[in-house]
């Protein structure tokens, strides 16, 4: 998987599955990079300290990449997100 | 926030995916090359200069490259430059005749990682495909897709350019795809390359580009690389894709010999970037050649300016518009809605642009055997 | 006649500004989704054959 930097966010491209994703915010971009470094989602979003209201938009965002498998969760259902690579 | 084809329309730091053709000798001779391939050019880069190639690709994050030629294969470090590419990051789509894909190349090409293969295929019959590709071709594709079914490789892609001889086989080609667990690829004929001689007889009529739209709208599966956006303008609803030419803004070409044109269907001085060779290498050209800086610019609609349909189908192919002498800022030669025809009614005979990159064997004689004794 | 909804055409030029507090169908939801992350084919874009 890569994941590479673009003035609107990244793109990230799956080589297993060809499927290739355009992360449209910086933000989102530093979120999933984060990931890893927190014990679930909702605590890397805080630590972003973004607009509260924001974070079922992020969530949905980490579901859609979830499902190109990008990402994927570990932990309990709903909560804990960490990036594979 | 913009949208995503704006953005992309002004250029990214890198390709997403390019072409590379690695090689401009060939084994057939297909009547609509748009490489005009045949002869191998002496100029062609070396394995060290090509494995510099990669890891610029590799630098650039470049996601993967549609590796093809001419034929590819042919090349004796054909294999050493796919795995070098695939084992530094950088995903590899071969296109191919099919030619060189024995039993034992088949289960070669099965082992290795991140490797798509595409089977240039242009009739669901010999008789259709060969008229265009040569005879025997058509068979060689399918027994190179037998050998590849019998070593597991997987899915592979049958790839088709959509001429008006076989439009009517689109249900064959599903047919065959299915047959293969492979993916149907339809791609558009560009009067580009040899095609430009043929692509008045070639390209699909206006009634079969209706067919193929729906015929695609009802199989968003299928893929076509984008290349048929102008039809958008029918007005149904958009096909897969970005809707967006991808030339010198997301994707570009580098041919056999390392010049770098804008994409593969303008092999020609007007859209040529730069070389590989250059100080500087590939990123340089991507990132500062005025070539691509001009294309990344916004584009004027110039005549489709006033028509509803501009925003659809954006004006179509450039390429199109090039090699049948149209100007580049008005419709494109196949518009749905006609004005490509009466565009290109009032071209003057000497508008089409003369090629600037011809690799073509040269035309056999043709030896007619005597019918009676010779005189003495 | 309708114009199916695909990620491309829920983003282009035309459409209007998303406001969060107008956000209701399930339509719409998606095109929230599709701000953030838009998934495209790698084969969809015009220029490598």
């Amino acid at each position: 998987m890569a994941l590479r930097p673009e003035p609107f966010g990244a793109l990230a491209y799956h080589y297993g599955n060809r499927k290739l994703n355009f992360l449209r915010s910086p933000e989102l971009v530093r979120l999933v990079d984060d990931l890893e470094h927190f014990d679930s989602a909702r605590a890397a979003f805080d630590n972003l300290d973004l607009d509260d209201g924001k974070w079922p938009v992020y969530g949905q965002a980490l579901d859609a990449l979830a499902r190109s498998d990008f990402i994927e969760p570990v932990g309990s259902f709903g909560g804990d997100r960490k990036v594979d690579r | 926030m913009s949208a995503l084809t704006d953005e992309l329309k002004r250029g990214l730091d890198a390709p997403i995916c390019l072409t590379w053709e690695l090689t401009y000798a060939c084994n057939l001779a297909c009547i609509h090359c748009l490489s005009s391939s045949g002869r191998r050019d002496p100029r062609e880069l070396s394995t060290g200069e090509a494995k510099t190639v990669i890891d610029e690709l590799r630098e650039l994050q470049v996601f993967y490259v549609n590796i093809g030629g001419g034929e590819p294969t042919i090349r004796t470090d054909f294999f050493d430059l796919i795995s070098y590419a695939t084992t530094s990051g950088v995903g590899v789509k071969f296109s191919t005749n099919g030619s060189r894909i024995d039993a034992e190349t088949a289960r070669r090409l099965a082992a290795v990682d991140y490797t798509d293969i595409q089977l240039s295929l242009d009739g669901a019959d010999a008789a259709t495909n060969d008229t265009v590709r040569g005879i025997g071709s058509f068979a060689t594709a399918i027994a190179a897709m037998d050998h590849l079914a019998a070593a597991d490789f997987g899915p592979f892609k049958i790839s088709v350019v959509m001429t008006r001889h076989n439009i009517a086989q689109l249900d064959d080609f599903a047919g065959l795809a299915d047959h293969y667990g492979a993916e149907l690829r339809l791609t558009r004929l560009r009067p580009s390359g040899r095609g430009v001689d043929s692509w008045h007889e070639l390209h699909p009529t206006q009634d079969q580009q209706i067919e193929l739209y729906h015929w695609l709208l009802d199989r968003p599966g299928v893929l076509t690389g984008d290349s048929f956006f102008h039809l958008n303008a029918l007005g149904s609803g958009n096909l897969e894709g970005l809707n967006l030419c991808g030339a010198g803004r997301v994707v570009c070409l580098i041919d056999p010999v390392g010049d770098v044109y804008a994409c593969p269907f303008v092999l020609h001085d007007e859209f040529k970037a730069g070389n590989v060779r250059d100080p500087g290498g590939f990123p340089t050209i991507w990132r500062s050649s005025p070539l691509f800086l001009e294309l990344r610019e916004p584009q004027s609609a110039g005549a489709c300016a006033s028509c509803g349909q501009f925003d659809a189908c954006q004006g179509g192919c450039m390429a199109a518009k090039f090699f049948t002498g149209l100007p580049l800022d008005g419709p494109d030669p196949e518009c749905v809605s006609g004005h490509g025809q009466e565009a290109l009614a009032a071209v003057g005979a000497g508008r089409r642009p003369p090629s600037t990159s011809d690799h073509s064997k040269p035309t056999p004689v043709r030896f007619i055997p005597r019918t009676s004794p010779a005189r003495p | 006649m309708t114009e199916p909804v695909s990620p491309s055409t829920a983003l282009d030029e035309h459409a209007p500004d998303i406001d969060d507090d107008a956000v209701e169908s399930a339509d719409q939801e998606l095109v929230v989704e599709d701000l953030l992350v838009e998934e495209v084919s790698i084969d969809g874009m015009c220029g490598v054959y």
